[in-house]
């Protein structure tokens, strides 16, 4: 006879630890809300409470090229720079996730190296490069100099989500398709990458989204074409309408949509494999 | 005796080979991070050596960089100030961070829970920092929702003026910019915990104080740890929240930093980041001696 499952009854520190995460989930999307709501603020309302009114005139505004700044234009080259960093950052770190399951000489060195990358403080690597660039007279611009600062922030997050994803691996899989008879490609193609296909999804969306919101590493060695962010940054000093709350809601909205786009991939991934 | 050291060589040969297709794994990506980082790196220890003028900059290898960095009382404040805030943003993000992974990982009994509330947390951390940052204006400004609420409760009959642009508000955003990157690692450490270690304890008798004491902080020190860097370095590289939020009031290391760079004086910005990339580096080699993070990474 089965015994029903007794629940076990509740703690006081569940409820307690459940309040301080409601509270922090609060503090987390609070003054994001307000922002999305001000956004939508009436023509002749200002950056604070109350409403004067309801429109979407400030998004309108956005479309407008400006003196000061050109959202659209540097809304596709951000685009356009994150679509190549988040390839590039995909295709190094599965290779490089793949490589450091064996032990190899200069697998410690590499791994510092990705880790000093990483805690870096942003400003100076783009320093760094910016005074590579200028002592080698090579031209600053977006595919340039902007897309290796970028890249030496992506591919340490890029790396070290490989190693959470190859660690979950189990090998015998790729033992079972040589024994099978497939040769290294055979197994690369359909095996190890399709396995491994929800934790690179994940590293694509880390790496698209980080590029995307970069500034600190990217702002010394842009050239004279901006990114996004950039924009948005000389934005904040020269501007103090709702259209900079207006801009920030477009872009968390494009970022949510991403987000969104590879949950859905990943569960559907998911429930194929538990049903195929 | 002879098959011996052929297979002996075989098996060497074999581990060359497999090295090889290791390192053509990770080729282009130690290849780009040598380029774009160690070497700017060295880049700039080298030109804090150089002498500098108004019209340019000139090889040579002069201390005086360092001599004028380290003699500036400025310096020592800027390093003091950014540092009480990194230990503050530090302790407050560990406090938060901790106990929210705590209530994920043991309180939480089913997966799908635990997995949107995660995503909760994590989802503002993929947004803009810039937007994240200045989301906090309207908020806590003197006319701000903030204020607004406290005076429609009476519970103040004039608007707080400390709440923004000052330490105050830079310290709320970085703990609002910030808390995941402790609470993931710390989340991913425990969840690796045995819960079968946790039922053995109750069953000895020991107390919920007692479990989380002795098993879950030394089972999560990786976690801490990799917070505790991440959080550290966040906060000490930022110019950003600092000189939006605290309304000028205030300088961190790399803002001093920034002006230096925008006003072409590259040898001293170049002698202060180095001085900064020492300090971090102490900084991260000594929390990675407390724990060996590489080793646990890869369990």
């Amino acid at each position: 006879m089965r015994r029903p499952r007794v629940r076990e009854k509740r703690p006081a520190t569940f409820y307690l630890l459940a309040s301080l995460m409601g509270l922090y989930l609060l503090f987390l999307y609070g003054p994001m809300i307000i922002i999305y709501i001000l956004s939508f603020q009436g023509p002749d309302g200002g950056v604070t409470f109350p409403m004067v009114g309801f429109s979407t005139k400030w998004f309108l505004d956005i479309l407008k090229p400006k003196q000061m700044a050109d959202i659209p234009s540097s809304f596709s080259r951000s685009m356009l720079l994150s679509s190549l960093v988040c390839i590039l950052t995909v295709v190094m770190s599965v290779a490089a996730g793949l490589g450091f399951r064996r032990r190899f000489p200069g697998a410690a060195v590499l791994f510092y190296l990705a880790i000093a990358s990483l805690v870096m403080p942003s400003l100076l690597v783009g320093f760094g490069i910016g005074l590579g660039f200028q002592f080698l007279d090579l031209p600053q611009g977006l595919f340039t100099s902007a897309l290796g600062a970028q890249l030496t922030w992506t591919l340490p997050f890029g790396l070290l989500t490989m190693f959470a994803v190859v660690a979950r691996f189990n090998r015998s899989y790729e033992e079972a398709a040589t024994d099978l008879g497939a040769s290294p490609f055979q197994r690369l193609r359909w095996i190890t990458l399709p396995i491994l296909l929800p934790g690179i999804v994940g590293v694509a969306v880390g790496a698209f989204t980080l590029s995307y919101d970069e500034y600190a590493r990217t702002t010394l060695v842009i050239g004279s074409k901006n990114t996004l962010p950039l924009e948005i940054y000389a934005l904040i000093s020269s501007d103090s309408t709702p259209e900079l709350f207006a801009i920030g809601t477009v872009t968390t909205v494009v970022s949510f949509a991403l987000i969104l786009a590879m949950l859905a991939l990943v569960l559907r991934l998911q429930r194929r494999r538990t049903q195929g | 005796m002879i098959t011996a050291t052929l297979g002996e060589k075989k098996a060497h040969a074999r581990r060359r080979r497999a090295w090889l297709v290791s390192w053509m794994q990770v080729g282009p990506m130690a290849a780009v991070l040598l380029l774009l980082f160690a070497l700017p790196t060295l880049l700039f220890l080298v030109v804090s050596f150089f002498d500098y003028d108004r019209v340019g900059i000139y090889p040579a290898f002069i201390l005086d960089n360092y001599r004028d960095l380290l003699t500036t009382p400025a310096t020592w404040r800027i390093y003091l100030s950014t540092m009480r805030f990194a230990v503050m943003a530090w302790a407050i993000t560990l406090v938060l961070g901790f106990y929210i992974a705590l209530f994920l990982v043991f309180h939480i009994r089913s997966a799908k829970t635990r997995m949107i509330l995660f995503m909760a947390c994590a989802v503002p951390f993929w947004t803009s920092g810039i937007i994240r940052t200045i989301a906090w204006i309207p908020f806590l400004g003197r006319n701000g929702a903030f204020n607004t609420i406290l005076m429609k409760m009476h519970l103040t009959d004039r608007p707080l003026e400390f709440l923004l642009f000052s330490d105050f508000s830079v310290m709320v955003t970085y703990i609002h910019l910030y808390t995941l990157l402790m609470m993931a690692p710390i989340a991913n450490s425990m969840a690796k915990i045995d819960k079968n270690l946790i039922e053995a304890a109750r069953d000895c008798g020991a107390s919920r104080f007692q479990i989380v004491r002795h098993i879950i902080i030394p089972l999560s020190r990786t976690g801490i740890a990799l917070g505790s860097i991440l959080v550290f370095t966040q906060v000490i590289g930022d110019y950003f929240v600092v000189k939006r939020m605290s309304g000028g009031q205030s300088a961190s290391i790399v803002s001093a930093l920034s002006t230096e760079i925008q006003a072409m004086q590259y040898p001293p910005a170049a002698a202060s980041a180095v001085v900064l990339v020492i300090f971090v580096g102490i900084l991260v080699a000594g929390i990675m001696r407390v724990v060996d993070v590489r080793q646990e990474l890869a369990r």
